[in-house]
């Protein structure tokens, strides 16, 4: 479908009027949700009927008077798909008016939670994908009806489109199988703990705490405290584990990578609210795996795009934007990455150069300071006020040393950096270990940073600018020569005019 | 590839302006005075903590002191920048040192900025941006007259440069 050719591409036309159907309801719900425990509230002091009325009347008119407000946004808004430029006029007193070039469209992106997919409607958001621009680089619809948001996003992101057999076509589907690393994810424990938090904080608006936590300890009458600890904990991890299993299934179902003609990554997921994520491939600079402790335990992985013009948005959109694959199993996840980034092995997958031992005594030094430090501190206490405080920094240190030092062998197992192909790849972390891999051509600058200790130790941190994701990607604790040696071969021409051999060569070596 | 074949960064060619030292002393005074007098003040006040409070002044005081002696001459031993017809290279730091290069092509603004206490020294501060969210460069302390020339020049030299500088 060519720009020019569309009939209807230049007249102005008007969101759907079911958007008031959809405010009205998401009012009615909030309403339903505050004016339960306001009416359990109210009625403490008075009868019941008469707060059931006062908060039914207080219900009533914010539906009435949000509606009428969203009516008049409605009346109000108007959008048009020209040759050139696609603008959106809105506001009543306050006239705002948007307009983007429509070549520098990057992303078209429909979400349609529960509540717009019965009503098939969608929200469409058009970005420019410049990160600079703050919110101006956006233009968002809400809500469109599906039909017309599928026709959005294709007349928006219809270029030259040249079919490429080879690389067109799913890059990758949902296998159900995958699921068994949700457990295993940190949403778990998050979960538990806000379910036993729920109930608490449900209870204490019905005055019911006391009732609840007495309920408990008669359950657990027969067993001593600390088994009933245990049992809670292990109680609230399975609420977690079956949370993330719930939340998983919500994300990720029906998820579809693929590529479309024309070089663009199209994400589709989601089981309630679905979620459509058009992503030009021009906008790609790498992909970052990441790997959770519990799931890489599991031989796991979760891919996420570096792209520019994702990170406009309010902090869980990010999220929700750049992820391209859950977390799967290792090899599906560089399968997945090779394909995305067009190239015939994969980055992540390449064989990294390990960093010097000198970083591996700082990430031991780190690990004993961390546990040694309040070991201290409870231990002078302890010495000064009551005895107790020096067993407890006695099991402190027990406990918790040889799990500081497994970690920080394993962080510095972690690091490693390679040049494969077109990318520049760094790897580091424990508890999440990320392995990014960036487009050499999109690095904008580099950022060489030493601490003190590391310019005695013959370490530096190389850091890769970039205008996508993050904005830069670290190569921790690298040798001075091998990172220096890498950023010039990485970007040729760069670096080598502020390099230089030192005239006298140092004779401890930084590479072992 | 270590050993005698050994690379590192040189440091860029120009020193920042030496008023750069007085101005970053200044900084570090005023920066020590405030708290150092609001303590000392609640210490004249406030009988009952007077010995805390004034104790705790002299504090301040000692320690703003010693950090003024001590690290504005080490920073300007370190801050250095570089312009080349290819990229600007600058090095900030002193503990914790960092050199940062950007290409040409990729500088997306140039700004010049002068403070109260800058102007009071005759200097300013060049700030180079790119597309990326922490990819600005800054360097500090330059004669308020050689970073206008600056600007100007990296100004001309990013127009050259073709792309979108993502």
């Amino acid at each position: 479908m060519s720009p020019a050719g569309d009939p209807d591409g230049e007249e102005w036309r008007r969101l759907d009027r079911r958007t008031l159907l959809v405010t009205a309801a998401v009012l009615a719900g909030v309403a339903g949700g505050a004016g339960v425990p306001v009416a359990a509230g109210l009625a403490g002091d008075r009868p019941l009927a008469q707060a059931v009325g006062w908060v039914l009347a207080g219900a009533l008119l914010l539906i009435l008077a949000g509606t009428a407000g969203d009516w008049v946004r409605w009346r109000r808004t108007r959008y048009r798909i020209g040759p050139d430029r696609v603008d959106l006029r809105t506001g009543l007193l306050l006239l705002k008016s948007r307009s983007l070039a429509r070549d520098r469209i990057r992303s078209v992106d429909l979400t349609a939670n529960p509540l717009q997919r019965v009503l098939g409607l969608t929200k469409v958001r058009i970005g420019t994908g410049e990160s600079t621009g703050g919110g101006e680089s956006t233009l968002e619809l809400e809500l469109v009806t599906r039909a017309e948001g599928e026709r959005l996003r294709r007349t928006l992101l219809a270029r030259a489109a040249v079919p490429d057999a080879g690389h067109d076509g799913v890059l990758a589907v949902l296998d159900p199988r995958w699921i068994r690393y949700a457990p295993v994810s940190f949403v778990a424990p998050a979960l538990g703990g806000a379910a036993a938090g729920a109930v608490m904080q449900v209870s204490e608006w019905f005055g019911a705490q006391a009732e609840v936590l007495d309920w408990i300890g008669d359950r657990f009458r027969d067993v001593s405290l600390p088994w009933m600890i245990v049992d809670l904990v292990l109680l609230a991890t399975l609420a977690g584990a079956v949370g993330a299993l719930g939340l998983w299934v919500e994300m990720w179902w029906n998820h579809r990578l693929e590529r479309e003609p024309g070089g663009t990554l199209r994400v589709r997921r989601g089981l309630f609210t679905s979620r459509s994520v058009t992503l030009e491939e021009r906008r790609l600079r790498g992909v970052e795996l990441v790997e959770p402790l519990g799931v890489r335990l599991f031989g796991a992985a979760r891919l996420d795009a570096v792209a520019t013009g994702l990170t406009e948005d309010d902090e869980d959109k990010h999220t929700d934007l750049k992820a391209l694959l859950p977390a799967v199993p290792r090899a599906v996840a560089d399968r997945v990455a090779a394909e995305v980034l067009r190239e015939t092995t994969a980055p992540t997958s390449a064989p990294l150069a390990a960093h010097p031992p000198a970083a591996r005594t700082r990430r031991l030094r780190w690990a004993l300071a961390a546990v040694l430090g309040p070991a201290v501190l409870l231990a002078a206490l302890g010495a000064l006020l009551t005895p107790v405080l020096l067993y407890v920094a006695a099991g402190w240190t027990v406990v918790l040393t040889p799990l500081a030092l497994l970690l920080a062998r394993d962080a510095y197992r972690s690091l490693g950096h390679a040049l494969a192909g077109g990318h520049l790849v760094g790897r580091s972390g424990t508890v999440r270990r990320s392995t990014v891999a960036l487009r050499r051509t999109g690095i904008i600058g580099w950022t060489v940073e030493q601490s003190y200790f590391q310019r005695r130790a013959g370490l530096l941190t190389l850091t890769a600018t970039t205008a996508a994701g993050e904005g830069a990607y670290s190569v921790l604790d690298v040798g001075e020569t091998a990172g220096l040696a890498l950023a010039d071969e990485a970007v040729p021409g760069l670096l080598r005019p502020f390099l230089e051999q030192p005239e006298t060569p140092r004779a401890r070596s930084t590479e072992g | 590839m270590e050993g005698e074949n050994a690379i590192r960064l040189r440091p860029p060619r120009h020193a920042v302006d030496t008023r750069a030292v007085g101005w970053w002393r200044t900084q570090c005074l005023v920066t020590t005075a405030v708290p150092a007098a609001v303590l000392a003040v609640l210490g004249v006040l406030i009988d009952p903590a007077r010995g805390w409070l004034l104790a705790s002044a002299a504090a301040v005081t000692a320690a703003g002191l010693a950090w003024t002696a001590f690290f504005p001459s080490w920073w300007y031993r370190v801050h250095r920048w570089e312009v080349t017809d290819e990229a600007v290279y600058v090095r900030t730091g002193a503990l914790w040192q960092e050199s940062r290069i950007a290409p040409m092509s990729r500088i997306q603004t140039v700004d010049t900025a002068r403070g109260p206490l800058e102007q009071l020294f005759g200097l300013a501060t060049v700030t180079v941006t790119t597309a990326s969210s922490k990819g600005a460069l800054r360097v500090e302390g330059l004669d308020h007259e050689r970073a206008a020339e600056l600007a100007e020049r990296l100004t001309e030299l990013t127009g050259a440069a073709p792309g979108d500088a993502t």
